[in-house]
């Protein structure tokens, strides 16, 4: 054989062993992976670390997140690429569920977004609403004496995220068209991640969207300058869901999925509205910032609570009076008990 | 922004006391880099070989092919690869997303254009008459391309050396196809992945502490070439057994 044809040889060698070494350690050699992708907020809080770390210490499974907007977080399952999904975008998650994609859906936590901005308020949007305060930000910005692109007092995620879809329904409920908006002077959009928003924003003091966790912990060891403005009020509610990707249906569109790991997945929603994880999403970072990041949802759905906080959530990310319409359940056993 | 003196000497503290976190993405970095480079070696240097000495018809636009797949962008080679390796994909039934494999793979494609081009020119410029030089004494055809090849060694490390800086130092492949996930499990991010992760959830002192242990390893790796190289030890070592022609030639001129 020439030199060059052994080189070959080898190469191909080599790529063969790399490819067959690996599915054999991850098919036998290692726990079971579940993949998990889910929205920035939960991940860049550290909450599911915490959540990983304890699941991990009970159970025999690798939790392999990814990290990524609710909307990637859906197209890697309708493209099988994940077991569950994590996610804070009803109207995203009901077209999910429509689509076959997946099933037994349950609310595992709530809390809100914020509207942030520069401590001196330029559009003077504390103590309005949510809708009212984007109206002011608007006629503010189409009033600005630069209207060149240089200074820009609105910044968007613009990434189909969660927090983006929240966006475009206050954009709406203002009377604005997201689309339209997004090509004024003023408008800055980063298809980045809440935390490199967060940055951008406090770099241009600018004004934006953002859920209340990441925000606290860039508020709070001092990365960013601007605060939040506006809280807590119904039309900023934030609701957490995770979802089971449909092996049925993702099979039949594709080729080859019986990698899918349903019943890991399941497991892992049982374990997610279970009292004591509950709890540990409900404490999550109150030794930190001196506040709860999320709250859980389980119980007061559960119990039909009196607080407004529980109609709050009915109307907002109920599908047909309920968290998941019977159709979409697959063997749910007692998770809607 | 926060405190970028604060930030630097954080990181610095991480650096001295041997932080596991970070020595664990740096050797994850190292192992995943080095062996995309010994993979792209194997079939990029007798490419480069087939390519420099053969005469045929495509020649010139094979040349150009490669050389014009150097700028590829990252993230395109990662799209790419992300949707083949994805289980809808055409090789989805490996489940070799999200694994050492895919970025293995994934960075040894992206770094093959460099070491092929390279290889081509360090191997263009060896004096033709050497490889009728060997077969004159005595060398088969294959011995013959070898001593071109050793030759031409000073190109082709240079080029194995680009390769690795570029495979280590590359977001779009690795991010795409590797998935960053960090945890308790088997994990895949590596030194650029872990440090847009870190930059993005506000972690700076981590960010720059994995920056810097980056660029030590870049350089480190560029000095001790340069210094063997000045030393013409590589050179020498791969010549040895060939001390005949080196003779030769030295008397002929």
């Amino acid at each position: 054989m020439k030199a060059w044809q052994k080189m070959i040889t080898a190469a191909i060698l080599a790529t063969v062993i790399i490819i067959a070494g690996t599915l054999v350690y991850f098919n036998y050699f290692t726990e079971r992976r579940l993949f998990i992708s889910t929205t920035t907020s939960l991940y860049d809080t550290d909450l599911l670390k915490a959540i990983e770390e304890e699941y991990e210490s009970t159970h025999n499974v690798d939790l392999a997140i990814t990290a990524v907007g609710t909307g990637i977080a859906i197209q890697q399952a309708q493209n099988g690429d994940a077991d569950v999904v994590l996610v804070h975008a009803p109207s995203v998650e009901k077209t999910f569920l429509e689509g076959g994609y997946g099933v037994n859906r349950k609310i595992i936590a709530y809390n809100f977004f914020t509207i942030v901005g520069p401590a001196d308020d330029p559009a003077q949007i504390a103590g309005k609403n949510a809708t009212e305060a984007l109206f002011n930000i608007a006629a503010y910005g189409q009033n600005m004496p630069d209207q060149s692109g240089q200074t820009q007092i609105w910044v968007s995620r613009g990434d189909n995220s969660g927090t983006n879809s929240k966006e475009k329904e206050l954009w709406k409920a203002a009377g604005f068209n997201y689309t339209e908006m997004s090509s004024e002077p003023w408008f800055a959009i980063t298809g980045q991640g809440m935390g490199p928003t967060l940055t951008v924003s406090d770099q241009k003091n600018a004004y934006t969207l953002s859920d209340i966790g990441t925000y606290l912990k860039f508020h709070t060891d001092g990365s960013i300058e601007i605060t939040a403005l506006i809280t807590e009020e119904q039309a900023l509610l934030n609701v957490y869901s995770v979802m089971a990707v449909n092996t049925a249906t993702v099979q039949a569109n594709q080729t080859i999925h019986e990698q899918i790991n349903y019943n890991d997945a399941m497991d892992f929603i049982q374990y997610l509205i279970s009292p004591s994880t509950q709890t540990l999403i409900n404490d999550f970072g109150k030794d930190t910032y001196g506040e709860s990041l999320f709250h859980q949802a389980v119980q007061p759905l559960k119990n039909d609570a009196p607080q407004p906080i529980v109609s709050w959530i009915k109307s907002y990310a109920y599908f047909d009076g309920t968290e998941c319409p019977t159709q979409y359940r697959n063997n749910p056993g007692n998770l809607y008990d | 922004m926060a405190d970028i003196l604060g930030g630097i000497i954080e990181a610095f503290r991480l650096i001295a006391t041997g932080n596991p976190e970070l020595y664990g993405i740096v050797s994850r970095s190292l192992l995943f880099s080095g062996t995309a480079v010994i993979l792209a070696i194997l079939w990029g240097t007798p490419l480069a070989m087939l390519i420099a000495i053969k005469e045929f018809r495509w020649k010139t636009i094979l040349k150009t092919f490669f050389s014009t797949l150097i700028g590829l962008p990252t993230v395109v080679l990662g799209l790419i690869l992300l949707l083949i390796f994805s289980k809808g994909g055409p090789l989805g039934f490996l489940g070799l997303l999200y694994t050492p494999a895919a970025i293995i793979i994934g960075q040894a494609l992206l770094i093959t254009p460099i070491l092929v081009s390279i290889g081509i020119s360090a191997i263009e410029s060896v004096d033709p008459e050497i490889l009728n030089l060997s077969k004159t004494l005595g060398a088969s055809e294959s011995q013959a391309q070898v001593s071109v090849l050793k030759e031409a060694l000073n190109g082709i490390i240079l080029s194995d050396i680009a390769s690795f800086n570029r495979a280590i130092g590359e977001l779009g492949v690795v991010l795409l196809v590797g998935g960053n996930i960090a945890g308790g499990g088997n994990r895949t991010d590596v030194l650029t992945t872990a440090i847009s992760r870190y930059t993005a959830i506000g972690e700076i002192d981590y960010a720059i502490a994995l920056g810097i242990l980056l660029m030590i390893i870049v350089f480190a790796i560029n000095i001790i070439v340069v210094v063997l190289r000045r030393a013409n030890y590589i050179v020498e070592l791969a010549k040895a057994p060939y001390f005949k022609l080196k003779t030769y030639r030295e008397n002929k001129t």
